[in-house]
């Protein structure tokens, strides 16, 4: 979601700030919580559940309305609960998410991965687009940024949403000039620091260089 | 769009299909409805931002402290006795004259729970999720915080498992107030990098979050 446009105004007062607005919500939060651990879910599929509502009801849907529909999603893909006892019960009836894309299965890693990174080094965000989860947002991609920290081994959400392996590596935490990635319009003092696992990173060193040549050349040859 | 009928159904009905997932599931034996209402008397109740005010406000006396919720949150939180679900990884990012934190997940809405409780909505919003990382100034500017220009803005997009907290500057005419008088002055908001705080003679007629 990070720098889409056309939201308006941050939401103010007092509705703002209370973290259920009915007793649903509340009630679909704590469910989701204890069920899907006993369903042998992951939080990494869970949050991929919600990726997978269309778009233009994933727009329209409050948010927890898309946890609800997201569990019964993943109940029903399971075998736990099909939809239609949930609709026969409910008096409703409501559309599953879109199915999840194929992901292959990666070999394990060694337990503890040597980091590929230095803190101080500028990496790119790879400019990937993977048809499953991914937690690297779009508007870093293709970007570069400067390792602020290593904040150790974590389990890879890209593979792990679809329990295909755990593809334990690094996450960074990675400074991005605002400019470098919202353009001369951004404060040119600000900076956005994303965490990346490591598979979306990519040394920086020498692609910026080749491309000031490329452009030396052309305009010599102009 | 052949998806409006259905949509239009679920959109009127979900507390009815919550009640009857928790149904459906209790009856298979695999949730508890006491369970569930002690997960919500716990969000609802003993986790909040006042977990995260007596870690700023300590962090504001105590200099030893302060040092080690900088290396390492976890560990400084767990000698106040805060831990929990979505703080296994937890960052403190402190504001100073120079630097201003704001902590958003542009992804969902990761947050720091045992410190700040579950996100208020406006932190669940789209207009928060999109523009914070875009245009973190406009965005404080709605919640009535306005930067110098020599000032930085560090936005952190919890994008992978750590959660931040910022730990806002304490504010001038507070050099008297005990430990327990300051957590009474930190806000949510401050926590979260939308606002400063304000010192209490003039939070009386503002009113605060």
């Amino acid at each position: 979601m990070g720098g889409m446009d056309g939201f308006g105004p941050v939401l103010r007062g007092e509705e703002a700030y209370v973290p259920f607005h009915s007793a649903w919500e509340a009630r679909v939060f704590a469910l989701t919580n204890v069920v899907l651990a006993r369903a042998g879910s992951n939080v990494d599929e869970f949050r991929h559940a919600i990726e997978r509502i269309a778009p233009a009801r994933y727009l329209a849907s409050s948010y927890y309305e898309r946890w609800l529909h997201a569990a019964e999603t993943l109940l029903g893909e399971r075998e736990i609960l099909s939809r239609a006892e949930i609709d026969a019960r409910a008096g409703s009836a409501s559309a599953m998410a879109n199915p999840a894309a194929h992901v292959n299965a990666v070999k394990p890693r060694a337990k503890n991965p040597r980091a590929r990174f230095r803190i101080g080094e500028r990496v790119r965000a790879r400019n990937i687009n993977p048809a499953g989860h991914t937690r690297l947002p779009r508007y870093v991609r293709g970007k570069i940024g400067v390792i602020r920290s290593d904040r150790g081994v974590y389990t890879f959400p890209d593979t792990n949403a679809h329990h295909a392996g755990e593809a334990r590596q690094h996450v960074y935490s990675i400074a991005f000039s605002a400019r470098e990635i919202f353009g001369p319009a951004a404060h040119p003092r600000d900076r956005v620091v994303v965490d990346l696992w490591e598979d979306y990173l990519a040394p920086a060193r020498s692609r910026p260089v080749r491309r000031a040549a490329a452009i030396k050349a052309k305009r010599k040859s102009e | 769009m052949s998806d409006d009928h259905h949509h239009d159904a679920s959109v009127r009905g979900p507390a009815a299909r919550v009640k009857a997932l928790e149904e459906l599931l209790a009856e298979k034996g695999l949730v508890d409805p006491a369970q569930l209402d002690q997960i919500i008397e716990a969000y609802q109740h003993a986790v909040g931002p006042r977990a995260g005010a007596r870690v700023v406000a300590k962090s504001w006396c105590d200099a030893e402290f302060r040092r080690r919720l900088m290396t390492d949150a976890v560990a400084a939180c767990a000698e106040l006795g805060i831990a929990g679900p979505e703080g296994g990884h937890l960052v403190a990012v402190e504001n100073t004259a120079r630097v201003h934190n704001l902590v958003v997940c542009t992804l969902c809405s990761c947050y720091p729970w045992p410190v700040l409780g579950l996100p208020p909505a406006w932190y669940k919003s789209f207009a928060y999720r999109s523009r914070a990382v875009s245009d973190p100034r406009g965005v404080m500017r709605e919640f009535g915080l306005v930067l110098a220009d020599e000032v930085e803005v560090r936005v952190w997009d919890s994008s992978a498992e750590q959660r931040y907290i910022v730990i806002p500057e304490r504010p001038a005419g507070t050099e008297s107030m005990s430990e327990a008088e300051l957590a009474e002055i930190v806000t949510r908001d401050s926590m979260i990098g939308v606002a400063k705080i304000v010192p209490p003679a003039t939070k009386a007629r503002r009113g605060s979050r």
